[in-house]
């Protein structure tokens, strides 16, 4: 079944969802009519259909995750439950189902967390196995155990290989018997503040503070000294509170600068496993992976098979019987150290599809079935080169994103780029709530070899029309044409390092001096010239061809532009470029999105543009006297009360979005004026939350 | 004549300090000649009040008189009247030569908005503070009288201290004879203010009698009487900007119907409002080219109204989807904002948009939102624009500041205008039309031509718990569940004709635009009467 993946294959259905919003066509009862089916799964039919399986399945996730379960079972011929909270009714995971049902209001501690409510579903529609997802329940050995007392397959490895690598000081434990590298820390459960500080200089600074129970960044904290010791202490058993309910906290050795890099494993319940390769993983913002890929450039083949070769004894170790991910750090030295297991289906998995030509879904579903694998270690290729970009309604130029939400009043999936899957589940009207991830969609690009999926990528990213919510866009455009990322020459610190003062998008362009032009272009803080000399004798609306002569350089551009699209190819000099319009208005002010960046232009008559000079500045806001929330998100804590008297830098407010703690700090040492806000409020993108006199 | 010319130039004074000398002592010098003082009038009346106070007002960051009637205008369009005229006071030293300025406080003439005729004026705030003096009255009468007779829309660009004291009553009648014809044109040729420095006593009532009054953020300010008899005589302490300024005006008071940054920013704005709007009552709304496809489906309209009827959800959102574009442009953005009312074109045809605002008071009607609406849809019919209508109304809002405010007589004005209009009228039910707020919202019965709901439309007396409690005197729980079955769901106003389609929401916008078409030859007309008596 190797190399069943095939280009041609794959932009035959994408192209079957062409021009529809969403990937999706719906009928208005909310039927699904017909899915853009763009997995890469190449098994033939018949293969399929010789392994029964379950005739129904609940997937016990929303969002991406649970539209790409279903799709999987939809191929299998396996009927499909969702479960999906309030606010989730009218979600794509939803329509997409066979049967949906309510399993409780929007916090997901009350409905996608609500065991009971799910246990309930599963009784009441009589499916036969759960599919958990990432997240939520997918590495809770309760839900695992009580499914099996109910006699109910859970798609995943056994309660004892969750139990045994969901708990970090457990599995490093494991993992040392079984002979796998890992990183120098201690082996216990931390108590409190003064511990942490007394295990961490033991350990020598730096070190990693994080939850027990974690996974994905929550709950985790690097401290550099006593005192980032007691804070990150404090603020990661918050988090772990929240997010796993349970704050147990563990200390280790941080490897400083290393990359991120996990190799999947498949195993059976028959005592097989495969490991099917890497992802690199690196290029990560708060310990949150951004752009992976598959595979590596960093890793030569012996310390790939060294790797997998690890792996698959921890996999066989605890009898693993599932897909999951063995991730390590990898320091510049190509030294390994196991970080952890995730015993589940990784967000990033497509890019190990793409490569390998498996579909994890279905092998997850047949293996817990109890089928024996079907491949061996032999048959798994590496085809070509993968890339993820995690698109999230966040914005980039705030710690390199800040989740924002919104309605997704525009949304259109660039599936008309070959070789492009997305795997998303939302569609346009959605709403992206502060109760869940802000992920929109994970974008796929393949190639033969990495250019070419790196190329795929550029022209998807210009391609992809999302409007109403801030996006990362911007940073990811840049990111795959960062000349270090090009060259592989990446870390987990990739991010700080190469935007020490933070993301700022695309360079901006030199101020020049301009004596006269046609056309009067403000871009940034810089003024253009820009001349612009038309050929033909005709000027329509729909077609423009000039030459356009910018700051003495002369451009041929064509294009077609329709001005209701919100996409305007363009040719410059022979390249062809997708530029978005965001928004334009009756003053001139114009957004540009080129390049993933957004550009403000402000496009006046000579006249306008000379009487500019007139207007009045309208006077900002002071914003270091008062704090606005960054973010949308619920107030956890407020530390100050009028008349309190702060210092530069002190904590004002916590606010916790997207299940992250973030810290609110005072911009300027003064007085506390008004406090606006209280604990368990939620509070909007800008709402002012603390005023200093 | 080229001859003529030429001796004209050849005794054309050389320098600037000799053409001063000439016209300063006219007896002693040679009297400069008839085209040399047209030139030196012109000039003079370029300038204003002079380069000290153009400086002066760019100073406060506003633009001279002309330089807004330039950045209105296409380039090259303006044709100006009335250059040569000066004020006619006598009194305290008014007669002197240096308080004469050649066309006086204000600039007037006509030109063109992307093509389209249009008259304006421009008061200069340079030339005694922009007051009103009889002159000042005459030549914007002036323009007013001929944009009527050839149908064209007026623009006042107002900048000015007030009355001009020196003239008095002189300068009170000027203001009366405005407002005349103001009243003259309403209804048959668009009247727009815009509000881009002081407008204060008197003043006021123009703006006020116009279709539209926008404002410039900052530095314009509206108000009957000033801080400083405010305090003397009610002992407030206000600021001019709390008082009468863009922030009062859109979100308070609602007398100001939108407001702009700056100047700029006002007269861009100003250009693309004009665009929506016919040059007068006899004719039709302009149709724009359009490439937005007007049988665009809509597919998130079909899930944007919540599960839960006692969820909000924005309108705006709605109309943004439906329109062509996505461009609406709003009127009264911040005031009454339970109600929702703008431009916007569908297929490239004018429309006006009315529709209640779930996000706001539930998108209730009270006495704001009502008068907001009524003056709007009374545009719309007056100036042959027809009216796009979403209902999603819970009812009038109760209490007893509502009813001692007087709800009854303003909701009458909403029902009043819709029922009157005779323009294209289609009304989509997106969800609650309850009571007679149902019936005030562009219904059949007020003659609707085209009345749609959506699958989510609830259109009954009341919401079930209420009614629910009058029937059963709180006794029935499951009756509650009998009325929504029952009545929280489009069928009873369908099978009663009462609306003529229940539609797929995503199908809105192509049905909008087939019925406009149909529509477009709509002929409708109300029984004969000097006026009608719309409860004011």
């Amino acid at each position: 079944s190797m190399g069943h993946w095939s280009g041609r294959s794959w932009s035959t259905a994408s192209s079957s969802g062409r021009r529809t919003s969403g990937g999706m066509w719906t009928t208005w009862r909310g039927h699904v009519n017909k899915i853009n089916v763009d997995l890469v799964v190449s098994q033939n039919p018949y293969f399929c259909l010789s392994f029964q399986t379950f005739e129904k399945l609940l997937i016990a996730n929303r969002g991406e995750i649970a539209c790409r379960v279903i799709k999987t079972c939809k191929k299998m011929g396996i009927k499909t439950v969702a479960v999906h909270s309030d606010v989730d009714s009218s979600a794509v995971h939803v329509k997409m189902a066979d049967e949906a049902v309510c399993v409780g209001p929007a916090p997901t501690s009350k409905s996608y967390l609500n065991m009971d409510a799910i246990m309930e579903v599963i009784k009441k529609t009589r499916a036969q196995a759960v599919h958990p997802g990432y997240g939520f329940l997918s590495e809770n050995k309760e839900f695992a155990r009580r499914l099996e007392l109910d006699g109910i397959t859970f798609i995943g490895p056994d309660t004892h290989a969750i139990q045994a690598m969901g708990d970090k000081i457990e599995s490093k434990l494991l993992a040392k018997n079984a002979k796998v590298n890992t990183i120098p820390g201690f082996d216990g459960v931390v108590k409190d503040a003064d511990e942490a500080v007394r295990i961490a200089r033991e350990i020598g600074y730096p070190v990693m503070i994080k939850a027990s129970a974690g996974g994905g960044g929550k709950g985790m904290r690097i401290a550099w000294d006593d005192e980032e010791t007691r804070e990150g202490f404090r603020f990661s058993s918050q988090e772990a509170a929240s997010s796993f309910g349970d704050d147990r906290l563990l200390i280790e050795k941080f490897i400083d600068n290393p990359r991120h890099i996990e190799i999947q494993v498949l195993g059976d319940k028959h005592g097989n496993a495969l490991w099917l390769n890497e992802r690199e993983c690196s290029i990560q913002r708060r310990n949150q992976k951004v752009v992976e890929e598959a595979p590596s450039t960093f890793l030569d083949p012996e310390t790939r098979r060294a790797m997998g070769e690890q792996a698959v004894a921890l996999a066989k170790a605890v009898k693993y019987s599932s897909a999951g991910t063995v991730e390590f750090l990898v320091d510049s030295k190509k030294n390994f150290y196991f970080l952890e297991m995730n015993t589940r289906l990784q967000v990033e998995h497509p890019v190990t599809e793409c490569i390998t030509g498996l579909d994890l879904v279905q092998e997850m579903i047949r293996v817990a079935k109890g089928y024996p694998l079907r491949h061996k270690q032999a048959d798994i290729p590496i085809n070509g080169w993968a890339v993820e970009c995690r698109v999230y309604a966040e914005d980039p130029y705030k710690s390199f994103g800040l989740p924002s939400i919104g309605k997704l009043s525009q949304y259109r999936e660039p599936l008309d780029v070959p070789n492009v899957r997305v795997d998303s589940g939302i569609q346009q009207g959605s709403d992206i709530s502060i109760y869940y991830d802000p992920m929109i969609s994970k974008l796929v690009t393949y190639g033969s070899n990495r250019a070419e999926a790196l190329q795929r990528m550029e022209e998807a990213l210009d391609n992809y029309i999302i409007r109403g919510v801030t996006h990362n866009i911007a940073l990811l455009r840049e990111v795959i044409i960062h000349p270090r990322f090009v060259q592989g020459d990446i870390s987990t610190k990739f991010l700080p390092e190469v935007y020490p003062d933070g993301f700022k998008g695309l360079i901006s362009i030199d101020k020049s001096n301009a004596s006269s032009w046609e056309l009067f272009v403000h871009l940034g803080d810089a003024t253009h010239s820009a001349i612009v000399s038309k050929t033909g004798s005709t000027f329509s609306s729909c077609f423009v061809s000039q030459q356009v002569e910018v700051d003495g350089t002369k451009l041929n551009v064509t294009s077609e532009w329709n001005l209701a699209s919100p996409l305007l190819p363009v040719t410059v000099d022979g390249t062809p470029r997708t530029m978005q319009c965001l928004s334009r208005d009756a003053a001139g002010n114009i957004s540009i999105q080129f390049l993933g960046t957004v550009y403000k232009l402000r496009i006046l008559t000579q006249l306008a543009a000379e009487l500019s000079k007139y207007m009045p500045e309208k006077v900002e806001e002071d914003t270091t006297s008062i704090l606005r929330s960054p973010m949308p998100g619920a107030v956890v804590a407020v530390s100050v009360k009028p008349g309190d008297m702060v210092s530069e830098g002190q904590e004002i407010c916590v606010i916790e979005a997207m299940k992250m703690q973030n810290s609110l700090i005072a911009a300027k040492t003064g007085k506390v004026k008004i406090v606006h806000c209280k604990a368990g409020e939620t509070v909007g993108e800008g709402d002012l939350l603390v005023e200093l006199e | 004549m080229a001859a003529l010319r030429l001796a004209w130039r050849r005794w054309a004074p050389r320098t600037p300090h000799l053409r001063l000398c000439l016209c300063r002592a006219g007896s002693t010098a040679r009297s400069p000649s008839v085209p040399e003082r047209i030139q030196e009038k012109r000039r003079a009346a370029l300038l204003g009040g002079g380069q000290s106070r153009i400086d002066a007002q760019h100073q406060r960051g506003k633009l001279t008189a002309r330089e807004r009637v330039l950045l209105l205008l296409d380039p090259d369009s303006f044709v100006e009247y009335d250059m040569f005229v000066e004020h006619r006071c006598s009194d305290f030293g008014m007669e002197a030569d240096k308080n004469k300025y050649p066309g006086d406080s204000v600039v007037t003439g006509q030109g063109r908005i992307n093509g389209r005729l249009a008259y304006v004026f421009s008061q200069d705030f340079t030339v005694f503070g922009g007051s009103l003096s009889g002159a000042h009255a005459q030549k914007i009468c002036k323009i007013m009288d001929q944009a009527a007779m050839v149908g064209a829309p007026v623009i006042g660009l107002n900048d000015s201290g007030g009355a001009r004291i020196q003239e008095g009553v002189e300068s009170l009648a000027g203001y009366a004879d405005i407002f005349l014809r103001n009243v003259l044109c309403s209804g048959v040729v668009p009247q727009i203010s815009l509000i881009m420095g002081p407008c204060a006593g008197g003043a006021v009532y123009s703006p006020a009698l116009t279709d539209f009054t926008f404002m410039v953020k900052d530095t314009s300010y509206l108000f009957i009487t000033g801080p400083d008899v405010v305090k003397s005589v009610t002992n407030e302490d206000v600021t001019q900007e709390q008082l009468g300024g863009s922030k009062t005006h859109t979100a308070v008071s609602g007398v100001a119907h939108k407001a702009f940054e700056n100047d700029i920013d006002a007269l861009l704005n100003l250009r693309d409002f004009f665009n929506y709007l016919p040059l007068s009552n006899r004719d039709p709304a302009p149709v724009r080219e359009c490439h937005d496809p007007s049988n665009r489906l809509v597919p998130e309209l079909d899930t944007i109204v919540p599960m839960e009827s006692t969820k909000a959800y924005d309108m705006l959102d709605i109309i943004h989807a439906i329109v062509d574009e996505r461009e609406f442009f709003e009127i009264m953005p911040s005031y009454a904002r339970n109600i929702v009312v703008g431009f916007a074109r569908m297929n490239g045809r004018t429309i006006g948009i009315v529709g209640n605002q779930p996000k706001v008071a539930s998108g209730c009607l009270d006495i704001n939102s009502s008068v907001k609406g009524a003056r709007f849809v009374r545009f719309c019919d007056a100036f042959n624009i027809p009216l796009i209508t979403f209902v999603d109304v819970p009812g009038f809002l109760p209490g007893t500041a509502q009813e001692y405010g007087g709800i009854i007589r303003h909701g009458a004005k909403l029902l009043f205008a819709f029922a009157e209009a005779t323009v294209p009228k289609i009304t989509i039910i997106t969800r609650k039309a309850y009571g007679g707020a149902y019936d005030v919202m562009s219904s059949k019965h007020l003659r609707g031509d085209v009345n749609y709901a959506w699958p989510t439309a609830e259109v009954a007396v009341m919401g079930a718990k209420g009614a629910v409690q009058i029937i059963f005197r709180g006794k029935g729980a499951h009756a509650e569940a009998e009325y929504i079955d029952k009545f929280a769901n489009p069928f009873p106003a369908a099978i009663r004709g009462f609306v003529d389609d229940l539609i797929q929401p995503a199908t809105t916008r192509l049905r909008i635009c087939r019925d406009l078409e149909v529509l477009a030859s709509k002929v409708q007309a109300n029984p004969w009467k000097k006026h009608a008596n719309i409860p004011l």
